[in-house]
């Protein structure tokens, strides 16, 4: 799907391109022709964005981490330079390593069980029945929750002792667990609300790309014997995969930063057992004021989503090149 | 010709494009003009009702009394201070800020508040406690009209019917809230969430045993520490509480969940709501007779930023004499469950307010959080509820866990 789209208006351009070149066609412009100009001056806004709102942004992330940056700095404006010293901070203090481990078990499990429940949720979606529509509407409720309401209601569904959750589980006869009291379990707790909280993206995206695969396919798929499980392993898997690359390395840089679901359900708590880097940078600049050693904990985990932002526009390239 | 027309048009919408980046770049406000000290501005966090009102209607008295219009800003408690830094980087602090008594000295450190005695304001007759919190090196910075601070709530008919006294000691408060356990009900509640909450409800036990903040891993602290653990091992205290807080801890109490809680009188109008709850309040157990319950204060300290404007600067400190009046303490005091901050008011105010008796009596002897530490307290509370969750999880023993929170 993303290579059709793609491919069309890069043809075009390279063909109008050539025909430019030919000098019979058209006498040789020169740059400040009314007509780049105005193709300037349509670039200029959007550049105009990008410097306001992404490139100061990170540009003063990026000197406040090499600042002592404090609650005095917002008053004087003064902020000592230090050079490294704030990540020196940041990596040698006792919470960094677990945070990091946190962060990259929180994001794993969060986008693969976001990502298999999405799919199969999807593909029961696919299949259209009386009030699929309506359900698939339904299912969009959790994203339209503010995220701070969300995380208070299912506070109160994991407590120990009322909550709703081990209530139902007790008839069962299975023992209160302590969901958001206990470091063993609280990580595990805060993913799965993460993940109930991705689920909407993910059918909806996936969705979008089952309903682009052509139905002839499946019919042909069936002349040859490739029903159920081979159908969907030969002809929807195949299909689908420039959608997937998209999902999951998007669903990577939108869980790795996850805060508020976080700081409501837990506060980093118990014992520290569900600190990530994201609420560590929280924690540092605005519970302690250390702004600089805020700064040094979120451009690391900037770098760490850059990563994932580089393979995602390999890959899509890759797509485009196929 | 067609062509030309298009390009025109292309060109023209692009400058359109532009245009709002750069007229808003000319739209910067101008300075606020200065001299005219009829009207002043004042930010707060009391953004709910019945708070809201209240404060307002004593803001208004106060202003119709110096003769000034106040415009008022409340912003959400979590944000105050972010406010207040955007506010003190763009030059536009209020004329006059409300603030959380433990961020006072981190907020007078900045230099961004006016010494109160720069405009003579009359600082005598407070508790020593809410001057601590509102003082940074040796000056004055603001003052509270009340105060509040935490003492244990009980439940009047489980005490009873189990033939129990509320507890004075450690001791009592073990074996009474173990007798009062039984099927769906706790013995007590409290909030040991890993927020700077769960730091400010341990507190009492920590300065009532002689603990203190400057000296963590302390025998006196770690024997509070072992007694929050004795309580939740025994099951007399949910091990829920490791993430409750206060509200949730209230809503525990109101339930009949938890028979006794460590709460403050700000959750009184909401407890005298359910009419068939009987309650009672004393204060906080200590651990050998003879021990004084030493409680945190809490409650918002009323500042003048450095605006730059003297003559708006000197309306404010009137204002804040005026706010902090007796009259305006007993009022406040009385409509909001507070208490007020000048001890010699004490005897009014509680025959006016029987249900505040025990608040008032733990308000003379409660400390500020900031009174040793100042801008460090923060630190401190985050390794005093981090060593609580640590203990509580069974992930340090109460020897070790100050020390391991210490190391951050």
């Amino acid at each position: 799907m993303t290579s059709l789209s793609t491919d069309a208006p890069a043809a075009s351009t390279a063909r109008s391109g050539k025909r430019a070149a030919t000098p019979e066609s058209r006498p040789r412009q020169s740059f400040w022709a009314r007509e780049n100009i105005a193709k300037i001056l349509f670039v200029v806004p959007a550049g105009l964005y990008m410097l306001l709102f992404f490139g100061y942004p990170v540009a003063k992330n990026l000197v406040m981490s090499m600042q002592d940056y404090t609650t005095k700095t917002f008053f004087t404006g003064e902020a000592p330079w230090v050079g490294f010293q704030n990540y020196i901070t940041v990596i040698s203090s006792n919470l960094f390593g677990p945070a990091l481990l946190n962060t990259a078990l929180f994001t794993i499990a969060s986008i693969a069980g976001q990502f298999a429940i999405g799919l199969a949720l999807a593909c029961f979606f696919n299949r259209n029945f009386p009030l699929s529509r309506f359900l698939r509407a339904m299912l969009l409720l959790p994203w339209l929750l503010p995220l701070i309401v969300a995380s208070a209601t299912w506070r109160s569904i994991l407590d120990q002792d009322s909550g709703i959750l081990n209530q139902f589980l007790g008839t069962f006869g299975v023992p209160a667990i302590p969901w958001l009291t206990s470091p063993d379990v609280a990580l595990l707790a805060v993913i799965l609300v993460n993940i109930w909280v991705g689920i909407p993206f993910n059918v909806t995206l996936l969705y979008g790309g089952l309903q682009d695969i052509p139905a002839e396919l499946y019919e042909a798929g069936q002349l040859d014997g490739a029903t159920g499980w081979k159908a969907f392993r030969y002809i929807t898997w195949p299909n689908l995969r420039p959608v997937v690359s998209v999902v999951l390395i998007l669903g990577v840089v939108y869980t790795i930063k996850v805060l508020d679901i976080i700081l409501g359900l837990t506060n980093g708590g118990p014992a520290n057992s569900t600190q990530t880097i994201a609420v560590r940078s929280y924690q540092e600049s605005f519970v302690n004021f250390e702004f600089g050693v805020g700064a040094a904990f979120s451009n690391i985990l900037i770098i760490i989503s850059l990563v994932f932002a580089v393979i995602y526009l390999r890959a899509n390239r890759r797509a485009v090149d196929e | 010709m067609k062509k030309q027309t298009k390009t025109r048009l292309s060109k023209f919408l692009a400058m359109a494009a532009i245009a709002p980046f750069v007229l808003t770049a000319c739209g910067g406000g101008g300075n606020s003009a200065s001299g005219d000290a009829s009207s002043l501005t004042l930010m707060d966090y009391y953004n709910n009702d019945p708070d809201k009102a209240l404060i307002q209607t004593a803001i208004d008295k106060c202003a119709a009394d110096i003769g000034v219009t106040i415009t008022r800003e409340v912003v959400p408690g979590k944000d105050l201070i972010q406010k207040v830094l955007q506010k003190s980087s763009s030059k536009t602090l209020p004329d006059i800020l409300m603030l959380d008594n433990p961020d006072v000295q981190e907020i007078a450190s900045t230099g961004g508040l006016a010494p109160l005695s720069d405009f003579d304001v009359d600082t005598s007759g407070f508790a020593q406690g809410m001057l601590d919190a509102g003082t940074y090196e040796g000056e004055v910075y603001g003052l509270a009209p009340t105060a509040n601070t935490l003492g244990l709530f009980y439940n009047k008919k489980l005490l009873a019917d189990a033939g129990l006294k509320p507890p004075t000691t450690w001791e009592e408060l073990k074996t009474t809230a173990a007798t009062l356990t039984a099927g769906d009900q706790y013995g007590l509640a409290f909030s040991a969430i890993a927020t700077y909450e769960g730091a400010w409800q341990f507190l009492p036990f920590m300065w009532t045993n002689g603990g203190s903040e400057t000296e963590l891993d302390s025998p006196e602290n770690k024997e509070a520490l072992q007694l929050w653990k004795d309580l939740i091992d025994s099951g007399a205290v949910s091990k829920g509480a490791i993430n409750w807080g206060q509200g949730d801890v209230k809503d525990q109490f109101m339930s009949g969940k938890a028979a006794m809680m460590i709460n403050g009188p700000w959750q009184i109008p909401a407890l005298n709501d359910d009419a068939a709850l009987e309650w009672g309040s004393v204060q906080v157990p200590v651990n050998k007779a003879g021990q004084t319950p030493t409680a945190p204060l809490g409650g918002e300290v009323w500042t003048i930023p450095q605006t730059g404007d003297k003559a708006k600067q000197a309306k404010a400190a009137e204002f804040i004499s005026c706010f902090t009046a007796g009259d305006t303490q007993v009022a406040l005091g009385s409509e909001r469950y507070t208490v007020p901050t000048k001890p010699e008011l004490a005897k009014e105010y509680v025959a006016k307010m029987p249900d505040m008796e025990s608040f008032t009596e733990q308000i003379a002897n409660a400390r500020s959080r900031t009174g040793n530490l100042g801008a460090e307290w923060p630190k401190a509370a985050t390794a005093i509820y981090t060593a609580i969750q640590l203990v509580l999880t069974d992930k340090a023993s109460v020897d070790e866990a100050f020390a391991q929170a210490a190391k951050g």
